[in-house]
């Protein structure tokens, strides 16, 4: 039979084992939760190691979520781990980060600033402009009522 | 039991999405915009500081809470400056995330070099 662009996806699902999307819930879970759970243990060290108020040990586990992501992108391992934990690796800031750093290196041979300077929001700019779009209308509904 | 449901709640987001993948089949970017703007309306209508309250980090790190920061962000600076407020404060609530990827992202970049397919 011939694969078309419509038939395809059909194909693809008869051929997927049915418990594939089981397997892939629970490897989403646990990598998801995983990562969570590593932001808490870094947010708690910076509280009681370093004496930040929580507020802010919880920024500051943010960003260095974001700097082992972006390492580990560089290094190519978070892409491997997300072959495994779906969208357990994509959800999480670790996953924005990834789609930041991701597009950055691909187009890296097209020089550092019409290259990796400029693709760099390629993935993450629909979710800055989507994410700052609907934080004006919530502010601006917020001064409504 | 900080760290329990940090956890527990953190695998419940992440898992949500992927059902959303495998039901849809859409590329990662729409999954992400998508928590966005649902954090910002979790965010929006009080519920995601309920989800803050008993998942810690596990609502915090996924992007859904970086909505509900955008969204509160908004709403406290409208508050104080109003029209300038609403259109300023979730872009300055979220700075420090969005620089932190933009310049370690970018050294990331520079240092490595992709992995050969």
């Amino acid at each position: 039979m011939k694969y078309t662009k419509e038939n395809y996806q059909k194909v693809v699902d008869e051929f997927t084992p049915k418990n594939k999307k089981l397997k892939n819930f629970v490897l989403a879970y646990i990598f998801g939760g995983g990562i969570c759970l590593l932001g808490e243990i870094i947010k708690n060290i910076y509280v009681s190691v370093l004496n930040v108020p929580s507020d802010e040990a919880s920024v500051m586990s943010s960003v260095t979520l974001v700097a082992l992501s972006a390492l580990l992108t560089g290094l190519g391992v978070y892409d491997d781990l997300g072959k495994y934990g779906g969208a357990g690796t994509v959800v999480p800031i670790t996953g924005f980060a990834n789609s930041v750093v991701s597009p950055a290196l691909e187009y890296k041979r097209e020089g550092y600033i019409l290259g990796t300077a400029a693709n760099i929001f390629k993935l993450a700019g629909p979710v800055l402009l989507f994410g700052y779009f609907a934080s004006f209308i919530a502010g601006i509904l917020s001064l409504i009522f | 039991m900080n760290y329990l449901m940090s956890f527990i709640i953190g695998g419940i987001l992440c898992a949500i999405g992927q059902i959303f993948i495998d039901t849809f089949k859409k590329n990662n970017a729409y999954l992400l915009v998508m928590y966005v703007v649902s954090g910002v309306f979790l965010g929006f209508i009080g519920v995601y500081d309920k989800i803050v309250e008993i998942g810690y980090s596990g609502a915090t790190v996924p992007l859904l809470g970086f909505g509900n920061t955008l969204a509160k962000g908004a709403i406290e600076q409208a508050a104080e400056k109003g029209f300038m407020g609403a259109l300023s404060g979730g872009v300055m609530k979220t700075a420090p995330g969005v620089a932190a990827a933009l310049i370690f992202g970018y050294l990331a970049a520079v240092i490595f070099n992709p992995k050969s397919k």
